[in-house]
């Protein structure tokens, strides 16, 4: 299709070329191409380094990728060295932080967009959930130490870590609800109100339906970030070397891109592999939960708006 | 089922006493008062901008979610004061229906279109045969009866705006506002509109605000005449039609201006 275009223009100039007008004419055309050209180009430079990314670390790691990559704990040999822990770790993690962050913070995005009046405190505190959305995530971590692990004394465990990283995504979650929110359209509010509907019964029954793929997309994406976090929970001493599974929200625990932190960072060649080997393992996992994200998102949408 | 009522006994279902409506500083709609008869359909018209809209929606207290907008005045339903301090807006909105400017089904599948508005409010009848019931008043039962279940966004233009009537009829009200119904599409489904605007009037009173003279020339009973917020003449659609009594009316119907 480029292509065509780019012959389109080079047929279509030789019309008339003898006077000033038509030379800025081609100009412009000229200019017009090399700003396709150069778009093409950076798409290009940023597919590179991720297919390049990919191809180092499938080259590294996947030689690795054995059934007893995944059934073992990990090891002093890197032999025998596995995931086990750290893949029990992040699904709990996982699941842990969707359940404080996600109802708390959909239900905040709902308060704002629906309830909140249009006050000065209110735009103080929307305007603090934005920068908490930028906020390093190592701040989260040191926050989560001195309220979760020291304050409430959960010391290392699961519930410290999902808490933190709760808080970490809570200001993501309300923002992208709150968008999913806004986008609903007025007319479709009223429709329900003329009906002789409550609120509750229009924000329930009408607008979250309406924005739930908008709601689930960026819920999906805040979970896929705090799957990937590694510097709050290593400020709150998840470990890196741990021989057990995980039972119950009190046990000590470590994740994924702890593990491979802990394995790249060691002196050995095999270790890196590892390390390589368990990368593609989150790679995997955080491509699975965008697919989800857009099947879900494809699956509501049958009802557009 | 009456067509003799509003023969017999002409029975006022709707007054409007000088009703004011201010949006901030600005006031939209000056002292506006009329009484709509029991089973007729009266048509709104006048020049964009010129507030037919705005009371319309002061009907049914649409206007509450206009942080800015205030109401003086009495809007009289069946001798009740919509304004009044006892009045819940959403217990009233149940018995007055309104059909919008664009047509907007709720993003669900048609059956359950007619469905939510009875539901939330406690219906817990037959819903299929309330289904059935309102889309047939709508005429559109026979083209969508074996899609029930399919989304409303299937739907054309005319159909979706035929859903939202009788999404409105279904809750069984006994006033229709209708905010320029027909604006949003093409000919054909305007016709179809207005054939049932016409058969519906004998079981509902229709207050429909419209910008197409000839469309209320069409289907009402009575025309009102509105311009720069004020009231500026009303009667009997034929006599306001023919032989407007005020030279402002005279000059928008003929279209001079608008």
């Amino acid at each position: 299709m480029s292509g065509t275009l780019a012959k389109e223009s080079m047929a279509a100039k030789p019309v008339i070329q003898s006077t000033k007008a038509s030379r800025r004419v081609s100009r412009r055309k000229l200019f017009d191409r090399c700003f396709y050209r150069l778009c093409q180009f950076t798409v290009l430079l940023a597919l590179m380094s991720l297919v390049t990314l990919i191809g180092h670390i499938l080259y590294e790691g996947i030689s690795w990728l054995k059934i007893d990559f995944f059934l073992n704990f990990t090891s002093r040999f890197a032999e025998q060295a596995g995931i086990k822990a750290a893949i029990f770790g992040s699904v709990w993690v996982l699941f842990l932080t969707s359940a404080f962050a996600v109802p708390l913070g959909v239900s905040a995005a709902i308060f704002l967009e629906e309830y909140a009046p249009k006050k000065k405190w209110v735009e103080w505190v929307q305007i603090n959930i934005g920068n908490l959305a930028g906020m390093p995530s190592i701040v989260y971590g040191l926050v989560g130490l001195a309220v979760f692990v020291r304050y409430f004394n959960f010391e290392r465990s699961l519930l410290a870590g999902s808490l933190t990283l709760g808080l970490l995504i809570l200001p993501i979650i309300i923002i992208s609800s709150q968008e999913a929110i806004k986008a609903v359209p007025l007319s479709l509010r009223e429709a329900a109100y003329a009906l002789g509907a409550r609120k509750w019964q229009v924000v329930f029954g009408q607008v979250l339906p309406a924005s739930l793929p908008g709601i689930l997309t960026g819920v999906i994406l805040s979970i896929s970030r705090a799957i990937g976090e590694t510097a709050p929970l290593i400020v709150i001493g998840a470990l890196s070397f741990v021989a057990f599974t995980p039972v119950s929200i009190w046990d000590e625990f470590t994740v994924l891109p702890i593990q491979i932190y802990n394995w790249a960072s060691k002196p050995q060649e095999e270790f890196h592999h590892l390390a390589a080997a368990a990368i593609i393992v989150l790679l995997v996992l955080l491509f699975f939960m965008n697919f989800i994200a857009i099947y879900l998102r494809q699956k509501y949408q049958r009802y557009k708006l | 089922m009456s067509a003799s009522v509003n023969k017999s006994e002409e029975q006022v279902i709707l007054e409007v006493r000088d009703l004011d409506v201010f949006y901030g500083q600005k006031q939209a709609i000056h002292s506006v008062s009329m009484q709509i008869k029991k089973g007729t359909v009266a048509a709104l018209i006048g020049p964009s901008g010129c507030g037919k809209s705005t009371f319309l929606r002061s009907l049914n207290r649409m206007n509450d979610f206009v942080g800015t907008a205030k109401v003086t005045g009495d809007v009289l339903y069946k001798g009740q004061n919509l304004y009044g301090k006892k009045v819940d807006p959403v217990e009233l909105r149940s018995q007055i229906g309104m059909v919008f400017q664009k047509p907007n089904p709720f993003p669900k599948s048609i059956y359950k279109n007619i469905t939510w508005g009875p539901k939330v409010n406690g219906f817990d009848g037959d819903t299929d045969l309330l289904v059935e019931k309102s889309l047939k008043r709508a005429s559109l039962w026979d083209e969508v009866k074996d899609r029930l279940h399919d989304s409303a966004f299937d739907l054309s233009g005319g159909q979706q705006q035929r859903l939202c009537i009788a999404r409105a009829i279904a809750m069984n009200p006994d006033v229709i506002l209708m905010d320029e119904p027909c604006s949003a599409l093409d000919p054909r489904s305007t016709q179809g509109i207005e054939d049932l605007i016409s058969e519906l009037k004998r079981r509902y009173t229709i207050i429909i605000v419209t910008h197409n003279m000839q469309q209320a020339g069409r289907i009402s009973d009575e025309t009102y005449f509105f311009h720069e917020g004020h009231l500026v003449e009303f009667g009997e659609t034929k006599q306001i039609f023919t032989n407007p009594s005020k030279k402002k009316t005279e000059d928008y119907i003929t279209g001079r201006f608008g």
